[in-house]
């Protein structure tokens, strides 16, 4: 009986070792979108933004064409780069401290065009490659370098929710949340991605999965507890699901 | 050769964009440089190409830098409080080398300070700005023809070096019209092997400012620093306006020089040898050819619009030889040929 | 020569493109032109104004302090830039708006009842084509009448083209020659 493979490295992912810490979420997200740019052959035609932040190198793992932003500005140089390659496929990588703070803006503008890219949003509540400060989505009464008292928000304000606060917008084609903790809900994560990607490539506009993730490192924690922390303390306060998926309301419209 | 029209500089500049195939346009508003996104908005859909208004000067200059990094030709506008936020994509655009158009048209600062023209911007444009060691390709044309033919040039000069160049006038240079025959196009193409197009069928490439590993970016650095060489022995341009037989020579750029060579005029209907030196790339700055013009001369005044920044370039081009003097007016005033003429008449004959 | 000449008065008055078609026509006759629009904040009050500069060679400022010769359409202008005209310069007065006397007596007062001459021609907005055709009958170096009539094709938009015939009129009117 001929040995039948079960698992593998995707083709789009490069087979050399990461900077990321064990137990943190960035392999996992790139790994689905390595298996998810395999399955839908597109690896050729994709153009990567990697932000400032842990994720600064994302290149470096994923086998594709792929351009550095400036911190925060993602969104902006995605837009520069689909605006002038209108049929490949633009991905803008980002971190929490990238796409809430420094790059607000560029986030909500390129969402408010809907702009045909897809943003994946790693938010693991704190910001990685500095070494570990307060990020806009860390949670009420998070200790971090910068809030070593837990986060006071009467003092810097309630964490951001970005799949919500895009939703507000008319032009967003599709915005989900979903999580890395565990198998059943990386499977889903998957889906989402992929489903954004789809989104691209059938021109249909702006897509945004929030991925909520772990970052044991600076969380003090193990990666065990990590992915917990994720499950009990983030979620609730970010839930998972869809926010908004327009193919669902036109089906829902023509029935 | 084309029709003589009279044509506003920002008009000027913008059309000639177009005429050097610039296809991917951004920017955000700000006098006095408002017309090129106007003309820009309503010019470039028809062309089929992309005018985009971007939610602020960072963004727009970051699509640039996206569009650029494509191979695209792409080329945005602003004025000074502008320019300043754009800065950080500068840095950027220059360590990625990627070929990009900036146009800024100066107007009096710091801060929001007026909507005037003025040239407080050498230093911010012509010494940086943005982090790291770099540079950007800065031409000062001083006539609304000069904006245009510069405008087109820049395009394939950026290209052939693939770095920022910067078109660097000012508000009255935006706002006036002038007689200008559009100019043609170059026919110039570069290769683009660096471009991002997805990697069907080759290696996947990277456009990248960020170089970790232990040495490599002081090898770049370095790469850099040869490419800024072979910039400064072939693209030095400047003007020689009398300056031969002169015994008192202006060095001053952009619409600054304008009123200096109407100085040099009266001066020599008086029978006072005075010349023009001005430089149309401030970086590379003309040192050499600067030092050659004034060897011997009685003495040298800057004139500048600003407090005085282009001329810490010229004190280090002319290195002692001859006394170097400074006029300047800030705050968007323009220096009055009679006041120029009178300083000069100073140094007695 | 040359000459730096201001044109000034309210929004609708047509002050820039008085000074457009000038420069067009000027340049036409082979000088050398520059057009700068006062803009940004002072364009909001209501008042407009452009500086022209006309030479046989080549021209320094786009912008000056002093003019040789000033066009005011209304009384704000007049208030406003009457100092500004240089000694021995003229200053035209749209004497159909501006009932104030000037008091410099080291220039020329040149008076036009620009609205007048345009309302009896035909039309309501053609007082910038009255002060431009006196304009040129008391500077005849800055261009010829034909360069400045002629103008009114390029200057003009299009839309508008079907009134050149009564600016010309109201120019020929304004500059004294009989229509």
């Amino acid at each position: 009986m001929a040995d039948k493979i079960l698992y593998t490295r995707p083709d789009s992912i490069r087979d050399v070792k990461s900077h990321y810490c064990p137990g943190c979420g960035h392999g996992i997200v790139h790994k689905l979108i390595g298996e998810c740019l395999d399955e839908m052959n597109c690896r050729e035609k994709t153009i990567l933004v990697a932000p400032v932040g842990c994720a600064v190198l994302a290149y470096n793992y994923i086998d594709v064409d792929g351009i550095e932003a400036p911190h925060g500005r993602a969104p902006a140089v995605a837009t520069g780069v689909k605006r002038a390659q209108k049929d490949k496929l633009v991905i803008s990588y980002q971190g929490d401290g990238d796409l809430l703070a420094i790059g607000t803006a560029e986030t909500i503008h390129a969402a408010n065009r809907g702009e045909n890219i897809t943003v994946i949003f790693i938010n693991n509540a704190i910001y990685g490659m500095t070494g570990g400060q307060m990020a806009p989505t860390t949670m009420e009464g998070q200790v971090t370098k910068t809030t070593p008292y837990g986060r006071d928000v009467h003092d810097v304000g309630y964490p951001i929710r970005a799949c919500e606060l895009l939703n507000t917008l008319v032009a967003p084609y599709y915005i989900e949340r979903v999580s890395v903790h565990d198998v059943p809900h990386i499977v889903k994560a998957k889906k989402a991605i992929r489903r954004a990607l789809q989104n691209q490539i059938d021109g249909k506009g702006y897509s945004f999965i929030e991925v909520l993730s772990m970052c044991p490192t600076n969380w003090g924690v193990d990666a065990q507890t990590g992915a917990d922390w994720v499950r009990d303390v983030m979620q609730p306060y970010y839930p998972l699901g869809v926010f908004r998926d327009k193919d669902a309301e036109e089906a829902s419209r023509v029935q | 050769m084309g029709e003589r029209v009279l044509l506003k500089g920002n008009e000027a500049a913008s059309e000639a964009a177009l005429i050097a195939g610039c296809t991917h346009y951004f920017a955000y508003p700000i006098t006095p440089q408002n017309e090129i996104s106007a003309y820009m908005a309503k010019r470039m859909p028809k062309l089929n190409r992309t005018f985009l208004q971007a939610e602020s000067e960072i963004a727009a200059c970051n699509m640039v830098y996206g569009a650029a990094a494509t191979g695209a030709r792409a080329m945005t506008s602003s004025s000074s409080p502008g320019i300043a936020l754009k800065q950080e994509s500068f840095g950027y655009i220059a360590g990625a080398e990627v070929p990009a158009v900036v146009i800024n048209m100066m107007r009096g600062g710091p801060g929001l300070g007026n909507i005037s023209g003025s040239q407080g911007d050498y230093n911010m444009c012509v010494k940086g700005g943005s982090n790291g060691d770099f540079h950007n390709l800065v031409y000062a044309p001083a006539t609304v023809q000069e904006l245009a033919d510069l405008t087109l040039k820049a395009f394939d000069v950026a290209e052939k070096y693939r770095i920022l160049t910067l078109i660097l006038g000012d508000g009255y240079l935006a706002q006036m019209s002038e007689p200008c025959v559009l100019p043609e196009p170059s026919g110039f193409k570069a290769e683009k092997p660096w471009a991002l197009t997805g990697a069907e069928g080759r290696p996947a490439q990277v456009i990248n400012s960020l170089r970790l590993a232990d040495g490599v970016l002081e090898v770049h650095n370095r790469h850099l620093e040869e490419k800024y060489k072979a910039i400064e022995a072939a693209e030095v341009m400047f003007e020689n306006f009398h300056c031969d037989d002169a015994d008192f020579v202006l060095v001053t750029y952009g619409t600054a020089s304008r009123v200096c060579k109407a100085a040099v005029m009266n001066l020599r209907k008086q029978g006072i040898k005075a010349g023009v030196f001005r430089p149309i790339t401030l970086w590379p700055f003309p040192s050499v050819a600067l030092a050659a013009a004034v060897a011997g001369k009685k003495q040298v005044l800057t004139v500048e619009m600003s407090l005085g920044q282009m001329v810490a370039d010229v004190r280090l081009a002319v290195n002692g030889a001859v006394p170097v003097d400074f006029l300047g007016r800030p705050g968007g005033a323009v220096p009055m040929v009679d006041e120029v003429t009178e300083r000069v008449l100073s140094y007695g004959r | 020569m040359y000459s730096e000449i201001l044109f000034a008065g309210f929004g609708g008055q047509g002050v820039i493109l008085a000074g457009k078609i000038l420069c067009i026509a000027a340049m036409h006759d082979g000088k050398n032109v520059s057009h700068i629009p006062s803009y940004g904040a002072e364009m909001r009050g209501g008042t407009a104004n452009c500086c022209v500069v006309i030479s046989d060679g080549l021209i320094a400022s786009p912008v000056t302090p002093k003019y040789d010769i000033a066009v005011v359409m209304n009384t704000p202008s007049l208030l406003k830039f009457e100092s500004a005209v240089r000694p021995g310069g003229k200053l035209l007065i749209n004497s159909s708006l501006i009932d104030v006397e000037p008091t410099r007596t080291d220039i020329e007062i040149i008076k036009v009842d620009a609205n007048d001459i345009s309302e009896k021609a035909g039309s309501h907005k053609a007082a910038n084509m009255a002060m431009l055709g006196k304009l040129i009958a008391v500077e005849p170096e800055l261009c010829s009448p034909e360069s400045l009539y002629a103008a009114l094709d390029v200057a003009i938009s299009e839309r508008n083209r079907k009134f050149n015939p009564v600016n010309i009129a109201v120019m020929k009117i304004g500059g004294g020659i009989d229509v």
